[in-house]
């Protein structure tokens, strides 16, 4: 009905028809090296994915190590040679470099690309009426940017000395004195991806302001957009620092300068032959000057795509839409002024550390105001438990046990017991794993019909959701426990040699089995993704009665989207509209007759 | 296809694509050598001994520089201005001064390098020159960069004159914009390595 009138409209409207002429590309040029924004950002998002399964499975090595220390690896253990594993034995210096290498992959591979890089690049431009991104070789570019820094940290693992053992972090002097192959291609890396993120980021910006439809104005952003919006200035504000701080950390490994050096350095008792005179923490300031707002970078697209979900499925305008959306600008900016809560125990002051702490305070209001609007969202809806409104509702709670156990941390008193425990591990899982994570598995089960024009299935769906809500919490939940009783979270054996860890150990076990269980649960979604995309359920534009413009292209878009621009008459969320036939009014549709 | 708003300024907003992209990326590249200035404020707010700029380093050849490139700065609008007054014969000319004028400091910065490693001055021989040789090493290559940029407008971009010569004048201003900015970098990093 609505699709009807919506074209006799814009007919009406437009009489010179825009007609996207389809270019004859060759296969190169159509699915690898595409300028359309549709194919990078499944590129983007299809990479992801399979980065978020190698860090994934590099978590589920560590874990063996964890539940069972120092017994040799069925199966797998043989395949890793003796550099790795003698006689199937993990080796530590194996084990560090599995825990800095899932690190550095889940956020700067895996989750980033998928949730700004995927859904970013595929839906942003489609939801304000864009006919593409403002740069598209940029974007081009910067898939390929992306590209070459996961190379770069693939091939890493099997340099000599192996990969980087200095934690995600890679905090000097520990990285200065690690295998040198290993942490300069961790560095190059980073120089790739941050590359990689600021192209992103110029693009992102550029297009929301430029290439917005007639009538799109800011208000009228659906909240995806907005959260998009601003993670983009994070990334090109925040990241700048952590590339100057790269490069001055290759200079340490190359040229054997000594900005992070500081004097008087002794390694296994030999003093190193180094001009001294630099700062320890000088690397850390720089670093989470970026990994502070990055945090915001992981978390502020999965709420836009909560948000979006949550208002479709509820059938209901979301509540306090404009307050949410000053609430994350608020967040954006005041995510570059509390990354020093990171270093509470750092010996940088108390002063420093009550500064921080309580911006840190500050900055959880607008969250929590957020995640308010978008429970009262709820209220009084007629919900659609759809797979991807299971998964966004889900997001809510996980997401809200993350920020909450957050809280300790960000007071300097609390942190100094809570800091190098599992609790943080725990913490900050929460938010990103059953948190982004399961948003972003919303979002894939909700664009997809969009992306291949067919639904993928419900009943795996189901199957892929509940045993994940499940596993999840059972990997996570007993690291808040393990963390309170005080176990480090650096510990190659789990703390099995620690007396004060041995009432709590039989967790490692549980989680362990929790973290296998998960892998397996992800088997429906990876069957129901491939079999989807020939055999799914065929759909026309609109299959979830949604309001937003990526609505109104047909499913798939072709090449430039649109058949002719679309013009915005009103909100992102007009549904149940009182006196309304189709129950809600898309963007698009000038008035109801 | 042909994007909106590539050419011709967006009513609204009062700016093409291109200018914002180019302002964005500014707004990046002043967090990367805001970060390195930081850097340069710890260290040297933590040094025992923190040597004067001109005990070790060539102030005339760097005063010198510092002409070189505020001349390449007017050259450049200069031919941003003959774009604008659609003429391409001087555009050349003025494009190519400030491409040569750009090689010129690259190569005066060559002699300094090379003079620092003749008195065996390296980087790993205290912070001051490691900071340096850092920073200014950055802005050498953004000096290159910008050179490739501009050699690019003089020689194959030109074929956009002849298609739309406004859009052409747009590009070449955008590319300004990051001279300008190379140059703005130095300006900074001349009186604090130098003379501070």
């Amino acid at each position: 009905m609505a699709e009807v009138r919506d074209r006799e409209v814009a007919a009406a409207r437009a009489p010179a028809l825009h007609v996207p002429h389809e270019e004859a590309l060759g296969f190169w040029r159509k699915y690898v090296f595409s300028t359309d924004h549709k194919v990078i950002g499944i590129q983007y998002a299809v990479t992801g994915l399979l980065f978020l399964l190698f860090g994934f499975s590099l978590m589920m090595l560590m874990r063996w190590q964890l539940a069972y220390p120092e017994q040799p690896l069925p199966w797998i253990g043989r395949l890793l040679g003796d550099s790795r594993a003698p006689g199937g034995v993990m080796l530590p210096e194996f084990y560090n470099q599995l825990g800095a290498m899932h690190g550095t992959i889940m956020v700067f591979l895996g989750v980033v690309p998928l949730a700004v890089g995927g859904f970013g690049n595929f839906v942003l431009p489609l939801q304000i009426g864009a006919p593409d991104m403002a740069f598209p070789k940029v974007n081009m570019a910067s898939y390929w940017c992306y590209f070459l820094g996961g190379v770069t940290m693939f091939v890493s693992f099997f340099a000599p000395g192996g990969a980087a053992q200095a934690g995600w972090t890679s905090y000097p002097p520990l990285a200065a004195i690690t295998p040198f192959w290993g942490q300069v291609l961790w560095l190059v890396g980073m120089v790739f991806l941050i590359t990689s993120s600021l192209l992103g980021s110029i693009n992102f910006i550029t297009t929301t302001i430029q290439l917005r439809a007639e009538g799109m104005t800011f208000f009228r952003l659906p909240f995806f957009v907005w959260a998009q919006f601003v993670t983009a200035f994070l990334l090109l504000l925040a990241f700048p620092p952590l590339e100057a701080a790269a490069v001055l950390q290759l200079m340490d490994r190359i040229a054997g300068t000594s900005f992070f050096m500081p004097s008087g350095l002794v390694v296994s008792g030999q003093p190193l032959e180094i001009s001294g005179g630099g700062s320890p923490l000088l690397w850390q300031h720089l670093f989470w000057f970026l990994a502070h707002p990055e945090v915001y970078v992981l978390i502020l697209p999965a709420m836009g795509i909560v948000a979006e979900v949550i208002a479709n499925n509820t059938r209901k305008p979301l509540w306090g839409y404009r307050t949410m959306v000053y609430s994350v600008v608020f967040l954006g900016f005041m995510s570059f002024i509390v990354w020093a809560h990171h270093m509470f125990l750092t010996g940088m002051g108390t002063t420093i550390a009550g500064f921080f702490q309580t911006t840190t305070m500050i900055i959880s209001v607008p969250s929590v105001i957020i995640l308010t609007a978008l429970f009262l969202s709820l209220w009084g809806g007629s919900i659609r438990f759809t797979t991807p409104m299971l998964f966004a509702l889900a997001f809510l709670p996980m997401f809200g046990i993350g920020g909450l156990t957050g809280l300790p941390l960000g007071l300097s008193a609390t942190d100094i017991h809570l800091h190098d425990t599992y609790y943080v591990i725990g913490h900050f899982h929460y938010v990103v794993a059953p948190g982004t994570i399961f948003a972003l598995f919303a979002g894939i089960y909700h664009w997809f019909p969009k992306a291949t024009g067919r639904k993928m299935s419900e009943f795996l769906g189901k199957l892929h959701f509940w045993p994940s809500l499940v596993f999840m919490n059972m990997v996570f939940f007993p690291m808040l426990i393990q963390g309170l009783a005080g176990v480090s979270r650096r510990l190659y054996d789990g703390g099995a040699m620690y007396t004060h860890a041995q009432e709590v150990l039989y967790w490692n076990k549980i989680m362990s089995f929790g973290a296998w269980g998960l892998a397996v649960a992800q088997l429906p979604f990876v069957v129901n993704f491939f079999r989807s995309i020939r055999g799914g359920e065929p759909v026309s534009r609109n299959p979830w009665e949604a309001t937003t413009l990526e609505w109104a292209a047909p499913s798939p878009p072709p090449h430039g989207n649109f058949e002719r621009p679309p013009v915005v008459y009103r909100g992102p969320y007009e549904y149940s509209v009182p006196g309304s036939a189709a129950g809600y009014l898309p963007q698009h549709v000038a008035a109801e007759h | 296809m042909q994007l909106p708003y590539a050419a011709t300024a967006r009513p609204d907003t009062g700016v093409t694509n291109g200018k914002l992209g180019t302002w964005l990326f500014l707004a990046s590249e002043v967090m990367l050598f805001g970060a390195l200035f930081a850097t340069y404020i710890i260290l040297r707010v933590g040094a025992t001994h923190w040597p004067h700029g001109a005990e070790l380093l060539n102030v005339p050849l760097a005063t010198i520089n510092t002409a070189v490139l505020i001349t390449s700065s007017v050259t450049m609008v200069m031919a941003w201005a003959s774009c604008a007054q659609r003429s391409l014969g001087r555009f050349r000319l003025y494009m190519g001064l400030t491409i040569l004028l750009g090689a010129v400091f690259l190569v005066i910065k060559y002699f300094e390098y090379a003079a620092k490693i003749h008195h065996h001055l390296y980087p790993r021989t205290n912070t001051f020159l490691a900071i340096y040789f850092t920073l200014t090493g950055l802005h050498a290559f953004h000096v290159f960069g910008g050179m490739v940029l501009n050699a690019y407008f003089w020689g194959p971009g030109v074929r956009l004159w002849r298609e739309n010569p406004e859009w052409f004048t747009h590009r070449v201003e955008h590319a300004g914009l990051f001279w300008h900015f190379v140059d703005l970098v130095w300006i900074f990093l001349f009186p604090t390595l130098y003379l501070l």
